[in-house]
């Protein structure tokens, strides 16, 4: 078991980013400092700056993702970095020795950043770790989503929109609603909201999507979805993946709607100026009803430009900006 | 051919013996008298009967069998899932021959109990048995049909066949690869629930029960499956079970960050389970495996739930056994009963595991003293993951004799 922590060198510097959990507060706070200086370029005519000239980024999709996946190439590119998009194929990818040696020749032709999202917990981890036995200290990992485990630049870019819409972390209720189990983006934000302190976490689903052990992590898990978003200041929405239907998990789209989808009448339950966040893509009519989802609530067009700013975060201070 | 080992430290926990004194070997057996032969100076060395790991698959035969006497270990038990399965007679004859020729330790093999451990058709059970079984197994398979599996309790139970079962519900396993707990919970790890184990005990339990049948029970990993096997020894159920080494020192944080070394199966569960495993085994109610797999070196260099699991564990049973029973206070006869005379009980044999005049000459000469770091490529073994890499660890076997024939000597 490796007692380094992965991601923090012996200076107490990022040199990957892989999950949110472990990242002191400080780090956390560096990016969404970083990203706010960011944030205006976009404004401007020419929307680059010279952070990453000369610097190669590979974006390395083993999962499909468009959004993650553009997000990142444009942040990349606004940091002037060559950018190369490799879409790997997910069977001759799911070995393991395949997922090495594709990084080694990589490695090989110089790479400075890998940007990766794999289907399976621990693939930016593994990377990570094989990078440091190569002796390639001065090639970074970022996790764009492992499996189940992490998916820390959403989490980063949702504690953005929380914190531009709402200032304080402090004295903020934050309700996460579905499918926790298998999502990663709820890990990431829990992780984060704890690091940031936050009056209150309160997840919300039935027990068939929610993890083992979730009382050790500082949350309070309701059931209700009534109760639980009770005068509450962010609701965060996770998406629901249409597979999760098939088995003995839930019984319906349908139910699971009536139960744990958010109307505007269970909206109205949350304060009056509270938040609504997807991660997205969102299953309009599963988890959430379009007179939400389109609401004056809703900002989650807005993550998704602030997600731009943030991967620019942190590519540049990886990048030892 | 005739030995005399003097001036060991003679630990022979059957016996309840623990005293500087000389051994006398002819013929294969523990004599009473020393005759005229080689002598083995044995000073500072502790001797006890050799090691018998109820749960090791050999990889490559000679390689991991001179694995065994190298740790010590001069009788494994292989379970049936080998390449090929072990539901032929033919195969299991010539699986023990080829084990045989090798002249170094003894293998006992499971026989299938269901033809390519599919779970359905009965193997020719008297038959295997004839050929060489000393018991049959499922090894990691499932038997789906409840009913097929109360057919092959009654079966085995009419000729008095001990049935050695893994208890792992398949469909609160399938799809997991670590305890359901703190550490899955946190990784995004899909996780394997402590029900697994104890909805398949509480099925095996009652079939036991209603048939009669010898049940031993392989690879214990949780507080709950622990407390179960003891109640049913309780109640006087002809049961028994082992434990892996790795499950009484490791729990599931061994995984850090996805350390692949750290997935085993069964998975390594929460620190209360672990400590209730250590306690067991002192209660004697378990005893000790090495859970040995054949591993390749690509096996666990991928993400964690890819990576295969297991570990290797012939040439580390001794140390591991050490450092558990050092670690409960205990004295050495004691450490050494989960691996000697335990299994021996378990096996239903009457002349290994222990010293005693009259026994197979099966021993390891250890020094309890000795420091070694568990490097993975100076193990004999092919298999070479362990998460003990790189870990101090104390004892080591100097010479190790089967049937009064010195198969390891450094």
């Amino acid at each position: 078991m490796p007692d380094f922590h992965p991601q923090i060198n012996a200076d107490g510097k990022l040199t990957h980013l892989l999950s949110i959990t472990g990242l002191p507060r400080e780090i956390l706070l560096k990016i969404l400092d970083t990203a706010s200086s960011f944030l205006g370029l976009a404004d401007r005519e020419v929307k680059k700056v010279p952070l990453l000239r000369g610097k190669s980024v590979f974006n390395l999709f083993f999962e499909n993702s468009t959004r993650t996946r553009t997000t990142f190439e444009i942040a990349a590119k606004r940091l002037s970095a060559d950018v190369i998009n490799l879409d790997i194929n997910r069977s001759s990818a799911s070995k393991g020795e395949t997922l090495l040696d594709t990084i080694d020749n990589l490695c090989a032709m110089h790479a400075n950043m890998f940007v990766v999202r794999h289907a399976e917990s621990g693939a930016a981890c593994l990377i990570a770790e094989h990078l440091r036995r190569m002796g390639h200290d001065d090639i970074h990992v970022v996790n764009a989503g492992d499996g189940r485990h992490a998916h820390p630049t959403q989490a980063l870019l949702d504690m953005y929109t929380i914190r531009h819409f709402k200032k304080d972390f402090a004295p903020l209720a934050v309700a996460v609603v579905g499918d926790i189990l298998h999502s990663r983006v709820a890990r990431s934000n829990i992780a984060a909201l704890t690091a940031l302190g936050v009056r209150e976490i309160r997840i919300i689903g039935p027990k068939t999507l929610l993890p083992p052990e979730l009382p050790r992590m500082n949350v309070r898990v309701h059931h209700d979805m009534r109760e639980g978003l009770r005068d509450c200041d962010v609701v965060i929405m996770l998406r629901l993946q249409n597979e999760r239907m098939n088995g003995a998990l839930l019984p319906s789209a349908r139910e699971y709607f009536k139960c744990y989808g958010l109307t505007p009448e269970k909206l109205a339950l949350a304060k009056p100026d509270a938040i609504v966040m997807h991660p997205g893509p969102m299953n309009r009519g599963v988890e959430i009803d379009s007179f939400v989802a389109d609401g004056p609530q809703a900002v989650i067009l807005d993550q998704v430009t602030f997600g731009i700013a943030v991967r620019m975060a942190v590519l540049s201070i990886l990048a030892g900006n | 051919m005739n030995i005399t080992i003097k001036n060991a430290r003679v630990v022979d926990p059957r016996n309840r013996i623990d005293r500087v004194a000389d051994i006398f070997i002819s013929d294969g057996r523990i004599a009473a008298s020393a005759a005229a032969g080689q002598e083995i100076d044995a000073s500072g060395l502790v001797a006890c009967p050799g090691l018998i790991d109820l749960c090791a698959r050999p990889g490559d035969l000679a390689t991991d069998l001179a694995a065994a006497v190298a740790g010590g270990v001069t009788t494994l038990v292989s379970p049936p899932n080998l390449n090929p399965v072990l539901d032929e007679p033919e195969r299991v004859e010539r699986l023990t021959k080829q084990a045989e020729s090798l002249r170094l330790a003894r293998l006992l093999p499971l026989g299938a109990l269901t033809r390519k451990l599919a779970g359905e058709q009965l193997s020719e059970l008297a038959i295997l048995a004839k050929a060489g079984c000393v018991a049959f197994s499922q090894g990691q398979s499932p038997v789906m049909d409840t009913g097929a599996l109360l057919h092959a309790f009654e079966y085995a139970a009419t000729f008095d066949f001990p049935l050695w079962m893994r208890p792992q519900d398949y469909y609160l396993s399938r799809n997991g690869f670590a305890h359901n707990g703190a550490v899955s919970g946190r990784l995004g790890l899909t996780g394997i629930p402590v029900s697994a184990e104890t909805v398949a005990l509480a099925t095996l339990l009652t079939l036991a029960t209603d048939t009669g049948v010898r049940l031993h029970l392989c690879c214990l990993s949780s507080a709950a499956g622990m407390a179960m096997v003891a109640r049913a020894k309780a109640d006087g159920l002809p049961v028994s079970c082992h434990v892996g080494a790795h499950h009484l020192h490791f729990s599931e944080s061994a995984i850090g960050f996805f350390d692949t070394a750290a997935r085993l199966d069964p998975p390594l569960r929460s620190e209360d389970d672990r400590v209730a495993l250590r306690e067991g085994v002192r209660a004697g109610l378990a005893a000790i495996c090495s859970d040995h797999t054949p591993l390749a070196r690509d096996d666990k260099l991928m993400p964690f739930g890819s990576a295969k699991p297991g570990a290797t564990g012939l040439e580390l049973l001794l140390p591991l056994a050490l450092r558990w029973g050092m670690e409960m206070g205990l004295s050495l006869p004691d450490i050494l009963a989960p691996l000697t005379n335990l299994p021996a009980a378990i096996l239903g044999r009457d002349d290994s595991g222990h010293l005693g005049v009259g026994a197979s000459a099966d021993i390891c000469l250890f020094d309890p003293d000795a420091n070694w770091h568990v490097l993975p490529e100076n193990l004999q073994s092919s298999s070479k993951h362990t998460p003990f890499a790189g870990q101090a660890v104390v004892g080591q076997v100097k010479k190790t004799l089967v049937g009064g024939e010195v198969v390891f000597s450094v």
